[in-house]
């Protein structure tokens, strides 16, 4: 997307102010940025559903928003920051529910339909879980079933909103490990909403950092995650570490009087 | 083999139904039996019928406004079909069509009102199904006022008569009605069919569903037009018939999961066969006179619902 502008409807600013970003295929994209900074207007516009009002967001040769949903569906996986299950399901079945795009609307599901999900449930090490009810998966494993679910799509491009939250340490690396895999073993392009500064900066390719719908910093996660960009953004004091040659960021403690 | 067990039932429910009667017809009979060829047997097609529309409309709409306690009813159209008749039986219109017709309008001019409440709730354009639900009962409760209104001033032969109607009934049952139902149900079943992979994507919830390549905005309208027009023709020619729409599709998605395209076809052959089986209690428990067969269903579907609620709240 390049140059985009969006305000919604009777809002007295703009929601994104001219931001641009670009993901390939074989790219581990993520978009950063504080509460209400405009990540979730950016994912909308990326995926059609909302038309900026200046600049233009494409996929592939086509505007987002000209895109039928299942056309769309077939070339963008989206794992949503949140869902709700109106009956319990098992594992696989979920999973099924990503072959819809791949369907005509008479026939039932093909041998090929099958072996994507189980494609899917392999490459996102749950095979084993195919047949459990989703209910009784704890929070990891549930969001690598949706991780699967998306990949049963077959898509080029994964888009993850805020993924790694409410997980703890070993199922949240475990998710960002799986993302970068597909993103090397698949040839798979990532766009990723996150909280998470340190491992977005160690997993991604390119970083976007958003503040009030502006884009700060954009490029490697070593130029965009600054000190001073970090501190500007998220008005706390901050230090800034190199692992694995990545910036990793770290809260300092503030004096209480300082305290904004 | 669940398949085969359903079959089964069914054609048991219809074959009793043309069996038994308050009038004795010998086995022998059966076959050349005016009450059997003219009575009987279109007032069984006419229970299976309309029974197996509730039943498919109950579990679409249950999908879509995503609640599992919406019945085709609860949408106002009972209300709305109720009051059509009620006014048709206070200007004694007369005729064998008048009824169905009045009642036919009367949810048809619900559904329409209920449907623009939704599009209000939603913005953009778009269905909101809690509207939906919010707005069904709504609009029911008015008709029902408006209802009870000119039932308590009409004199006590209408008031049974609108009474009987509102609890529901196939008395009126006659080949002209099955043809017709028969002629009209296959275009929204149909609909309601197709939409049925949708539909699965829905319980995942709107914005799921649209990334997993369905069209909302259109499935939501289709299904809730769809299962409504289908829910009219049945009060039209039978009446409210209450909780074959609620415990028919909660029935058939613990012995079938929830994927619609065998969903829906369990829930139409199970609501046929449970209102057939309704209908042949009603005629003949009490003969020689009738219960209305809305009675039947729920004195039957309320234990069996509290059956489920057990269940559920055990699982």
């Amino acid at each position: 997307m390049r140059g985009v502008h969006y305000r919604y409807p009777r809002a007295d600013r703009n929601a994104l102010q001219d931001v641009s970003l670009i993901v390939e295929p074989g790219q581990f994209y993520a978009v950063l940025g504080p509460n209400g900074s405009g990540k979730t207007t950016l994912v909308r516009i990326v995926l059609g559903g909302l038309r900026p009002q200046i600049g233009s967001a494409m996929i592939g040769d086509r505007p987002a928003d000209q895109w039928s949903r299942q056309d769309l569906a077939r070339l963008v996986g989206v794992v949503p920051q949140r869902e709700d299950n109106l009956f319990p399901q098992r594992v696989r079945e979920t999973v099924l529910l990503g072959r819809y795009p791949h369907l005509s609307l008479w026939g039932r599901e093909r041998a090929e339909d099958h072996a994507a999900v189980d494609r899917a449930l392999r490459a996102c090490d749950v095979e084993h879980l195919a047949d459990r009810w989703l209910w009784t998966l704890s929070g990891g494993e549930y969001q690598r079933v949706r991780v699967a679910r998306a990949l049963a799509q077959e898509p080029k491009l994964l888009v993850l909103d805020e993924p790694g939250m409410s997980l703890d340490l070993k199922h949240e690396m475990g998710l960002f490990e799986l993302v970068r895999g597909l993103v090397e073993t698949n040839g798979l392009g990532v766009l990723m909403i996150t909280h998470d500064l340190n491992l977005a900066a160690r997993f991604a390719d390119s970083l976007l950092l958003l503040e009030s719908g502006r884009a700060v910093a954009a490029g490697a996660p070593a130029d965009v995650l600054t000190q001073q960009a970090v501190e500007t953004v998220f008005s706390w004091p901050v230090t800034m570490q190199t692992i694995d040659g990545r910036p990793q960021m770290i809260p300092l403690r503030q004096p209480k009087e300082s305290r904004a | 083999m669940k398949w085969t067990l359903l079959v089964i039932v069914a054609v048991l429910a219809l074959v009793t139904s043309v069996i038994l009667g308050p009038a004795a017809v010998p086995l022998g009979e059966l076959l050349h039996s005016d009450i059997v060829w003219n009575l009987r047997v279109p007032r069984a097609l006419l229970a299976f019928l309309v029974g197996g529309s509730l039943g498919v409309a109950g579990a679409s709409l249950q999908a879509l406004v995503r609640n599992p306690l919406a019945d085709p009813f609860l949408l106002g159209l009972s209300g709305g079909a109720g009051l059509g008749a009620v006014v048709a039986i206070a200007l004694h219109l007369s005729g064998p069509w008048a009824l169905p017709l009045a009642a036919f309008a009367g949810a048809l001019a619900a559904l329409g009102l209920v449907y623009r409440l939704g599009l209000i709730g939603g913005t953009g354009g778009a269905l909101d199904p809690r509207i939906l639900l919010l707005g069904g009962v709504a609009i029911g409760a008015f008709a029902a006022a408006i209802t009870t209104a000119i039932v308590s001033l009409a004199d006590a032969a209408e008031l049974r008569n609108a009474f009987l109607w509102l609890w529901g009934g196939l008395s009126g049952a006659s080949w002209d009605s099955v043809l017709l139902v028969v002629l009209y149900i296959p275009i929204p079943l149909a609909v309601l069919l197709a939409a049925s992979r949708p539909l699965d994507l829905l319980a995942l919830g709107e914005e799921s569903a649209g990334y997993l390549g369905a069209d909302v905005e259109a499935v939501k309208r289709r299904v809730y037009l769809a299962a409504s027009l289908l829910t009219a023709a049945a009060v039209a020619v039978s009446g409210v018939i209450g909780f074959v729409g609620l415990v028919v599709p909660h029935l058939a998605r613990l012995t079938w999961g929830h994927r619609h395209r065998v969903l829906l076809p369990a829930a139409f052959l199970g609501g046929g066969a449970l209102l057939a089986f309704a209908d042949t209690l009603a005629r003949t428990a009490v003969a020689p006179r009738e219960l209305p067969v809305g009675v039947v269903t729920a004195l039957i579907g309320v234990p069996v619902f509290a059956l489920l609620l057990r269940r559920w709240t055990i699982a």
